[in-house]
């Protein structure tokens, strides 16, 4: 059985049809990317799966239980733990109170929980930073923070939006290496939406196309990068 | 206080030594402006709990008081049950309201303004009940009797004996309160409500269950706001609704945490220290200058300590938002550098 399962997945915005009607699977522990041009839907994607927003129409499925529709805590209860593409910290908490957070959904108590959660910001190269407040974080550091929030809550699937944004390349390819390590050392999975092709590139062995809220392509990072309806999408764009 | 630097640990042992001997030092007039500037910290530290912890505005504030101290007022003087026994009953009540009101505002989600407004509307409400309910004496006011030998003494069942009494009791719930919320900061909840303060949807995405964390914080401040309705009944031993529950007094419940710093500690003390004893002396000018006829006599002053409230706001929010008390703490050095929240 797949660990998350999506399943005509549909939400329009006063008819504008963001999510058309989106099927597709990911397997336990592994790296899948989620794609497309701006504007494709791969945020509403993301919020339908995580509670923040309910479908139109469609079932969402964890490790084969039905969560379409829960409340956005429940859905983390669940196991999915997930980043905003426009960060959301908690502005007046430090760097290590706001992963406290996160940790505090597996720690018994406070002291655990913020030893858990210097361990996650060390990983996301946050060690120097614990004590400032969030909201003076630069934006590559709040995005760091993000990621390190949501895996904090020791999630089984991780839903990453857009977290290399503004990342040089050496810090793009750290990031890369920790999140691999991640997946096989705690067997975690991670959906993920990428700009950044080398990220896309470099770590995921499977790769879901979007575009006007429909799935147009899927397939491993070569077979998708060849897909001529995915090339026009780009090529429309302009982008690529 | 591990934060707290010498000079700041100074400070807070010289602070607390006045405090406790304050009584002996001064005249009964000083000790009952100490009574008011401590009577409002507590209920400041109580609302501070909503807004500061955990992002919520009440400015109906005075309803738990007034449902504190008539529930304990009216139990003593027709059955008289003492106030020891009494604060169950008064705490409890304001608990069962400020679960009404949770569950209506965040049940509908009405966030915000809208959830400042539903709590003036309860107060309100609640205070047309009262001048209605005539076994509650109504607009005519409820008595609690009291007599002359019970003014002396020290009796803490009752709550009735000397004003140092007085003085000491409601020390002790602003240390209580103090405390208590100093503990509730550094635990989950409170790492919960200051992530709900913040960001309620990042906070949900990280597990936290927003409705039940934020009624946890509406029924504790107002349990807390219900127990200052006891001393209030029994330090009057009068009450008119439109005195214990009015908006204005819901409105002076907010100013000594806005003046002092929303959601620090230190604050609500603070601010009630540096405005009660400025709003007694404005009074006191007020009366002189009518005395010496400067302002006639027939001239209604009810007004300026409004107005004092109101500049005093004004300058805080222009001048200094996150409140006095976080300044004085950076200029003086009271606090360590990180984690200037104190
Ligand atoms: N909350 C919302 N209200 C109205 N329209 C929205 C909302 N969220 C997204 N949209 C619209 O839905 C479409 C898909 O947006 P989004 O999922 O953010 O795309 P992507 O993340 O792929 O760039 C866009 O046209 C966007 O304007
Ligand atoms: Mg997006």
């Amino acid at each position: 059985m797949a660990l998350l399962e999506v399943e005509g997945l549909s939400k329009s915005f006063r008819g504008l049809r963001a999510v058309a009607d989106v099927s597709f699977t990911v397997e336990e522990q592994g790296i899948v990317a989620l794609i497309g041009p701006n504007g494709a839907g791969k945020t509403t994607c993301f919020n339908l799966i995580a509670g923040a927003m309910r479908p139109d129409a469609g079932t969402v499925r964890l490790s084969g239980a039905d969560i379409t529709g829960l409340r956005a805590d429940r859905v983390c209860d669940a196991g999915i733990g997930r980043t905003f593409q426009l960060v959301k910290p908690f502005q007046d908490l430090t760097v290590l109170e706001n992963v406290t957070v996160g940790a505090l959904h597996k720690s018994a108590t406070v002291a655990a929980a913020k030893r858990d959660a210097a361990r996650f910001l060390d990983l996301m190269e946050l060690s120097d930073k614990l004590h400032m407040h969030a909201a003076n974080l630069t934006l590559p550091d709040r995005k760091r923070l993000e990621v390190a929030r949501a895996l904090a809550t020791a999630p089984k699937l991780l839903l990453l939006d857009e977290v290399m944004a503004g990342l040089r390349p050496t810090e793009t390819d750290r990031m890369v290496a920790a999140l691999k390590r991640l997946v096989a050392e705690t067997g975690l999975t991670i959906l993920l939406i990428e700009h950044v092709m080398r990220a896309v590139m470099a770590l995921s062995h499977h790769v879901i196309v979007l575009h006007h809220g429909e799935k147009i392509s899927e397939g491993t990072p070569e077979h998708v990068t060849q897909d001529p309806a995915v090339l026009e999408c780009y090529l429309g764009e302009g982008a690529i | 206080m591990s934060d707290l630097t010498a000079s700041g640990r100074a400070a807070l042992i010289a602070f607390a030594a006045l405090l406790l001997v304050l009584p002996w030092v001064v005249s009964s007039y000083v000790l009952s402006v100490a009574v008011i500037c401590l009577y409002l910290a507590y209920v400041g530290q109580a609302w501070n709990l909503m807004l500061g912890f955990a992002g919520l505005l009440s400015i109906g504030h005075a309803l738990f008081v007034g449902l504190g101290a008539y529930a304990s007022g009216y139990l003593f003087a027709k059955y008289d049950v003492p106030p020891a026994i009494g604060i169950v009953a008064a705490v409890a009540i304001a608990m069962l309201m400020g679960a009404v009101i949770g569950y209506l505002g965040f049940r509908f989600a009405i966030g915000g303004v809208y959830f400042a407004l539903l709590t003036i509307a309860f107060a309100e409400f609640v205070r047309i009940l009262l001048e209605h309910a005539k076994f509650l004496g109504g607009t005519q006011g409820l008595f609690l009797p009291v007599s002359q030998e019970s003014r002396r003494g020290v009796d803490l069942i009752n709550l009735r004996g000397w004003p140092e009494m007085y003085y000491y009791v409601i020390l002790a719930l602003c240390l209580g309160a103090f405390v208590l919320c100093r503990a509730l900061l550094e635990s989950r909840v409170g790492y919960y409500w200051r992530a709900i303060r913040d960001n309620p949807e990042a906070a949900a995405a990280v597990g936290v269950d927003i409705f039940r964390f934020r009624m946890y914080a509406v029924v504790l401040s107002a349990g807390m706001t219900g127990a200052a309705g006891v001393f209030r009944a029994f330090y009057d031993n009068l009450l008119f609704p439109d005195q214990v529950l009015n908006i204005e007094k819901s409105i002076e419940i907010t100013l000594a945490p806005i003046v002092g710093g929303v959601g620090t500690l230190f604050g609500p003390i603070f601010g009630a220290f540096v405005l009660t004893p400025l709003s007694e002396l404005l009074t006191d000018v007020v009366e002189g200058l009518k005395d010496l006829g400067i302002i006639a006599k027939n001239v209604k002053t009810d007004g300026a300590k409004l107005l004092f409230w109101g500049l005093a706001v004004v300058l805080i929010v222009l001048f200094k938002p996150t409140g006095l008390w976080p300044w004085v703490c950076r200029r003086l050095g009271l606090v360590k550098a990180p984690g200037a929240r104190s």
